[in-house]
């Protein structure tokens, strides 16, 4: 199942740094997104986009994650190409990210 | 002591002004806070009052305060708003000058000065991205807090103009002074801090930046109504939005505000705390009605962040599109000339890219479904002379009579770029100060 189906982000900027906030719709999923979306796998999705591995923050009264992608110093609002400088859209990578989930909403 | 109402009039340069008004006519509100400087706006003031383009303040400042000024002066509402950039005094004397041709003699506005650090920046040029030649520095503000905002509003002013204050100090300051809060109880200041942060991007709140038809829907997203807290003296405040605005205040879209622009939620820095994000409560009383509780502080950071502009070269941009069957081919074809006749752009300065396919998460990121009916290559780059930002635009529009088949639409633009760094300073580097003008 995609996370997108469990939980929301929202990415927000502050200079080469990009953060992505992950909510579990659900609080009774947080657990399930703390085991199974950890900093490492979030690291490899965003591979092509960082310079070093990405930071989790862990915020279980909200149900909620909170990572930190460092780009290249080039890589910000005012200076990166990309169409999306600000990396708005970039919520929507890790929500289409998979995790395992059965029936009763258990981690599988 | 009673309840203190604060409305978010706008949360960033080109924010929309009718909420605003609906706040200054209907908010019952104490004071409304416009935020409207983003990290580059004050860089571009900076280099357009230099220039003498413009006085160097917002240029939505006359719109905005010939649209709420005499509400909010018949409401008993005080404005606070960095729309002052890069020349608050300025932005006080025009808004004076308003202030009289609506006939509201007496108004008092106060200007904050002291951001503007470009001489003690350029005793220290090492920026977390390296030296920067003194040349290329175009402005460097510091980050002043809600301490900054105090004595204008202890003076009765009306309005409060700034230039660069961190966010959400433009909603605390109003918290300190109202209730007599020390400036060393971290925790209130947290809290405050905490109320600003959800408050500093307006309509992000109540369901902007929020919507995602089928998994979280958002009524009336053509009249979204701007935040407003109702504060209480223990910093616990009441989110809402008026009655009959569109949007949706809810605990989804509050979680998704309070982490916004945050690293460490347990250590979010502003000049005025360390606030602690990580206990926060958001509890539903109504429909569009959420209590917020919880946030705490520690002692505040002992330095000041601080913003440098400088010149980065020309940006160019140029696009062309191309639909029908083979779309995506021709586009394929259209690149390969194109970064054949743009070699002499270093690669990491040069970026191709198929709007529709890959131009937002890049190659690596895209998925790929069967072939698209219509596609948009764009070409940028950055770090050019402005000779070579028009040499990229001309091989762009050239594209139509020598390129591939069908393609239509180019658009390009260019213009110097003017990138951002950050730096810190002692705060006893900066000392701000306060000016006033009466209608």
């Amino acid at each position: 199942m995609k996370l997108r189906e469990i939980a929301h982000a929202r990415a927000g900027d502050k200079g080469n740094l990009i953060n992505i906030s992950l909510i579990a719709f659900d609080e009774a999923d947080y657990p399930l997104l703390a085991e199974q979306v950890t900093a490492e796998r979030v690291s490899e999705l965003f591979a092509p986009l960082i310079v070093c591995p990405v930071e989790r923050y862990c915020i279980p009264a909200l149900g909620a994650l909170n990572f930190v992608l460092r780009r290249a110093p080039t890589e910000s609002v005012t200076r990166s190409l990309n169409l999306d400088a600000h990396g708005k859209g970039l919520s929507f990578v890790l929500l289409n990210m998979e995790v395992d989930i059965d029936r009763d909403g258990q981690a599988g | 002591m009673r309840s203190l109402r604060i409305g978010a009039g706008a949360g960033f340069a080109g924010d929309r002004i009718d909420p605003a008004v609906d706040l200054a006519r209907d908010g019952n509100l104490d004071y409304l806070v416009f935020e409207c400087l983003a990290e580059r706006t004050v860089a571009l003031a900076q280099l357009s009052k230099r220039q003498e383009r413009s006085p160097g303040f917002d240029p939505l400042l006359r719109q905005r305060m010939e649209a709420v000024l005499s509400l909010c002066r018949k409401n008993g509402t005080r404005i606070v708003s960095n729309m002052g950039a890069a020349n608050p005094r300025a932005a006080a004397q025009e808004t004076v000058r308003i202030a009289r041709e609506l006939g509201l003699r007496g108004l008092r506005v106060a200007a904050v000065h002291g951001d503007d650090v470009l001489r003690e920046v350029r005793r220290k040029v090492k920026l977390e991205s390296g030296d920067l030649a003194q040349e290329r520095l175009v402005s460097a503000n510091a980050y002043l807090g809600a301490d900054a905002l105090l004595e204008a509003l202890r003076s009765g002013a009306d309005v409060v103009l700034t230039g660069r204050v961190a966010d959400p100090s433009l909603f605390l300051a109003p918290m300190i002074f109202e209730f007599g809060w020390p400036l060393d109880d971290w925790n209130l200041l947290g809290q405050g801090t905490a109320v600003g942060h959800l408050l500093e991007c307006a309509g992000q709140l109540t369901g902007g930046y929020f919507a995602d038809p089928g998994y979280k829907d958002v009524p009336n997203l053509d009249t979204l109504g701007f935040p407003l807290a109702e504060v209480e003296e223990s910093g616990i405040a009441l989110l809402t939005k008026l009655e009959g605005s569109g949007g949706a205040l809810s605990i989804r879209s509050c979680k998704e505000q309070i982490l916004y622009e945050v690293q460490d939620p347990a250590r979010y820095l502003t000049p005025d705390v360390t606030a602690n994000f990580t206990g926060v409560r958001f509890e539903e009383i109504a429909a569009n009605r959420l209590r917020v509780s919880g946030a705490r502080g520690t002692a505040r950071p002992p330095d000041l962040k601080v913003s440098v502009g400088f010149y980065e070269g020309f940006i160019a941009d140029g696009q062309i599109s191309y639909a029908g069957p083979g779309a995506l081919r021709r586009a394929g074809l259209a690149h390969d000339i194109l970064s054949s006749r743009l070699r002499w752009i270093p690669a990491a300065d040069l970026q191709l890219s198929f709007i529709g396919v890959n131009a937002i998460h890049g190659e690596a990121l895209s998925e790929r479904g069967p072939e698209t009916y219509e596609v948009r290559l764009r070409a940028a780059a950055r770090r050019l002379s402005e000779p070579q930002a028009r040499k990229l635009v001309q091989e762009m529009e050239s594209l139509y009579v020598n390129g591939p088949a069908g393609g239509g639409g180019v658009s390009t633009w260019f213009r110097e770029n003017i990138a951002m760094d950050a730096t810190f300073l002692p705060r006893s580097s900066v000392a701000p100060s306060i000016s006033y003008e009466v209608a």
